[in-house]
């Protein structure tokens, strides 16, 4: 064996062109590694996945499901995108996705009745406060001692969620009910479908936020300072950036956003507060950061796709395979995007072998 | 000198991706003898030393080694064949004693260790050599200087019959080098051979026995070294490029003091004292060196006088205003340029393009940004005026610094360090690394500077760097200034001597 013979070599530009292409070709690795498991478990990956595809892609009906079930993921994919953009391993688009819905639920629920527009303001406010303030023990933590950011997101989240049950147990389930369920907000607080399309307004918001987010990454000068610090926090130093400000200042946005997801799913989607509201989107959230390479639009497509993907799995379950494929196919697709990762920085070739002749290659022995 | 060639390398080849580092390299090495390889940076002298230790593979060539075709595949093999290398940045772990490093290196030490025949043995090679270590010192408590002889040592430990050394004389000072290189001279009259890569002529022409000149990866020239002359060591090095004019020296009379620095105390990264009662003055209108062996508090120092770094104890005032508190921003504003060690750590940001880069430090004047907003107009237009002035070469403007040579890198931040016209300009070993024509032009700059009015704080450890810039110069040793003189009173001895601690 000789492994002399190939070559890595760092590549230093990277055209959008190959990007896309190394990501899409190595989503298509991903499925194959997966249609290994599922013929294993006895179906024909084939069928499994064109069924999936026709349900969730090919219709109206399923991609507005698809655009739904993706709309909280848009946000908790927008949140960890700007956090990971400055290296802050925001893990917690969970926790601050629940906080958000419960400050924002809260005063749906038992808020004062202002005008419509005044309340959906408010409520929308009040949401990205919870998440951003959450967020912000974190980055205080991180800012002031260095505390790793990964951790402290990971536990807040548990805690959140166990005050979430809390609530929807206890002090705010609805009357006459056994599921840990609130009452629902007022009627008028419903988004609304955009014209008779039967997609949530909700959409909007996301999209919005993720153009907005865009133009602050691309074209301001915070967005240049981010940049800054991500790739080199001496020099950020060494230009008179305050490091520890943006810390805050990001994390906190993040936590914002992901609190955001609480408004739509709140207003768009389930009209009440309940127990276990996010249901892993905070999670899939940094799936879809990375499968987006962190990008806000592609974080609306690869949501939606990612939307789809959940809904699917009830079509397949009708043929007998079994629901956990959606977390599986999320898996090897991210596993096998993440190790692509490499052929976008690196070429490999392989040269001719006209190295150090291979004919008394022992003389090194003595 | 004996006449038995012990190593050949022939027709060497070594790309990286488009670029040749080495080119058809023969290299001839004897028994015996002191073998100088000299040439700018980027010459290629470490990927050929690289390839014979196994750590590179070359595209093409053969190596012989005492007339046998051998393939180097791996440290290892090098190792085995007796070849060693001491670099430029030891390798050594600080918390074990001397014995217990070299004894790592060797690989042959039994399950119990027999400290005491190890000792022996390194005391053998002391004696033998003139090579002072002490063989159960831990290595934290060495100078640079001992460490450097315990590498040493590692290669006598291990039998090494051709040992390579990476610019030993870097870490040294004169009268260290002087010390490193007889010791060098005994071994090889023992049989051992010795290579040293350099770029300073004077130490190849006194030290060695035959030189081999390396330019942009081909043999240049090859000589005994009796037969060696300034002029053709030069030509070789440089080649026929012409050098930019120097810039010369204004005169410059009764400049007002702009920075003073009293009692200065201030801790490195570990917490422990790295400045101890630093006080000078700077005036306007000067260069003012740092001279010492790098590692002496000069980072410390470059770094607390532009506000990134806290200040233990003292106090820093410029033009008569206290800022020994004023943090990074500040000092900027006040017109502190810096331009820091290691460029691609800090000063440039090797993945954001020459735009970004350009604008660093400026991006918040109102020229580039527009309520919050950044000037892409301005912007390119800035960065294009730095590529033109400072004759900078890049394969366009939105491409990372990392593609430009390391000369390249070196202009555009000095470029932008200047722009703002800045009163102090901190210049930490701004010519370090770069070729002989990137030097020219940087150092130029900074005269040029001084002629204006700025003073210059230039941190350095090559003496004739300091010589030739420098108005007056001080000398940090562990921490301590030893010494202020005006550069033309004083002299390479009296420095030399300043800089290993000795007060005058």
């Amino acid at each position: 064996m000789n492994f002399g013979a190939i070559q890595i070599e760092k590549k230093q530009v990277v055209s959008l062109r190959s990007k896309i292409l190394n990501t899409v070709m190595f989503v298509l690795l991903g499925l194959a590694f997966s249609s290994v498991l599922i013929i294993a478990v006895g179906f024909n990956p084939i069928a499994v996945y064109s069924k999936m595809i026709s349900y969730s892609y090919l219709n109206l009906r399923g991609i507005n499901g698809s655009i739904k079930a993706g709309l909280p993921l848009m946000l908790c994919g927008l949140s960890v995108s700007i956090a990971f953009k400055m290296n802050l391993n925001n893990i917690g688009a969970e926790g601050q996705y629940a906080m958000g819905a419960i400050l924002g639920g809260a005063f749906a629920l038992f808020g004062p009745e202002l005008p419509i527009p005044v309340r959906l303001m408010v409520m929308f406010l009040l949401c990205a406060i919870g998440g951003g303030l959450w967020a912000m023990i974190a980055a205080l933590l991180k800012a002031y001692w260095n505390v790793n950011e990964t951790m402290v997101t990971l536990m807040q989240n548990y805690i959140a969620l166990l005050f979430m049950d809390y609530l929807c147990y206890g002090p705010w389930m609805a009357k006459k009910q056994t599921t840990p369920i609130s009452e629902p907000i007022p009627k008028g607080m419903y988004l609304p479908n955009i014209g008779n399309t039967g997609i949530n307004s909700g959409v909007l918001v996301a999209i919005a936020i993720a153009a907005l987010l865009y133009i602050f990454l691309k074209y301001t000068t915070a967005g240049y300072q981010i940049e800054v610090i991500r790739n080199s926090r001496k020099s950020a130093e060494y230009a008179g950036i305050n490091v520890r400000r943006y810390i805050l200042i990001v994390l906190g946005l993040s936590g914002a956003i992901a609190g955001l997801a609480g408004f739509v799913q709140i207003t768009g989607v389930v009209h009440r507060v309940q127990a276990q509201l996010p249901g892993g989107s905070g999670y899939t959230g940094i799936v879809i950061a990375y499968l987006s390479k962190f990008n806000p639009i592609a974080v609306i497509i690869v949501s939606i796709l990612m939307g789809g993907l959940e809904n699917s799995c009830a079509a397949v379950q009708i043929m007998g395979v079994p629901s956990q494929i959606a977390t599986m196919l999320q898996g090897s697709i991210m596993i096998s995007v993440i190790a692509g990762e490499f052929f976008n920085h690196y070429k490999i070739s392989f040269s001719k072998n006209n190295m150090i002749s291979q004919n008394k290659t022992e003389g090194v022995a003595q | 000198m004996e006449n038995t060639v012990l190593l050949e390398m022939k027709g060497i080849t070594k790309r990286f991706g488009k670029t040749l580092a080495n080119d058809h390299v023969n290299l001839r090495l004897y028994k015996g003898e002191i073998h100088a390889l000299l040439g700018e940076n980027g010459a290629g002298k470490s990927t050929l030393m690289n390839i014979l230790l196994g750590i590179y593979r070359p595209n093409s060539g053969e190596i012989f080694y005492k007339g046998e075709k051998v393939s180097i595949r791996s440290p290892k093999d090098a190792v085995r064949l007796g070849i060693g290398m001491v670099h430029q940045h030891f390798v050594l772990i600080p918390t074990l004693s001397v014995a217990e490093n070299i004894f790592l290196s060797t690989g042959n030490c039994s399950f119990i260790l027999n400290r005491a025949k190890m000792e022996e043995t390194i005391r053998g090679y002391s004696k033998k050599f003139g090579l002072d270590v002490d063989p159960g010192a831990k290595v934290w408590q060495l100078s640079v200087g001992e460490q450097q002889r315990v590498e040493i040592m590692k290669l006598l430990c291990r039998n090494s019959e051709i040992m390579i050394l990476d610019e030993p004389s870097a870490v040294l000072t004169p009268q260290e080098s002087r010390e490193m290189f007889k010791t060098l001279r005994t071994m090889a009259k023992d049989g051992k051979t010795i290579v040293f890569i350099s770029h300073k002529m004077n130490e190849v022409m006194e030290y060695s026995d035959r030189i081999t000149v390396l330019k942009s990866g081909r043999v240049e020239d090859e000589m005994l070294t009796k037969d060696a002359t300034v002029e053709r060591l030069t030509k070789a090095v440089v080649g026929s490029r012409t050098l930019n004019k120097k810039v010369a020296r204004a005169k410059k009379e009764s400049a007002c003091v702009l920075l003073e620095v009293e009692h200065l105390h201030v801790k490195n990264d570990k917490g422990l004292m790295a400045l101890k009662d630093v006080s000078f003055s700077l005036r306007a209108g000067e260069i003012f060196a740092i001279a010492g062996v790098a590692g002496n508090g000069q980072r410390e120092l470059a770094e607390v006088l532009a506000g990134l770094r806290k200040v233990t104890s003292g106090k820093i005032a410029m033009n008569g205003r206290d800022i020994t508190k004023a943090n990074a921003r500040e000092r900027i504003s006040l017109g502190i340029s810096f331009i820091p060690e290691d460029r691609l750590k800090m000063g440039l940001i090797p993945g954001m393009n020459l735009k970004q880069n350009a604008i660093l430090k400026s991006f918040r004047e109102p020229e580039f940004n527009r309520f919050g907003f950044l000037r892409n107009k301005p912007i390119k237009a800035v960065t294009e005026r730095f590529v033109a002035t400072h004759d900078i070469k890049n394969g366009g403007i939105d491409l990372p610094v990392s593609m430009m040579s390391g000369g390249n890198q070196q202009k555009l931040l000095v470029a932008r360090e200047i722009s703002s016209n800045p009163a102090l300009i901190i210049a930490a070993y701004p010519v370090r690394g770069l070729d002989i024509g990137a030097t020219e032009s940087i150092n130029n700059i900074l005269m040029e500077q001084r002629n204006k009015g700025a003073c210059v704080l230039l941190i350095s450890e090559e003496l004739d760097e300091i010589f030739e810039m420098s108005d007056r110069v001080a000398v940090l040793c562990d921490g301590k200034l030893m010494g202020i003189r005006n550069t033309s009173e004083t002299d390479y001895e009296e420095i030399g001597r300043l800089m290993s601690g000795e007060s005058a």
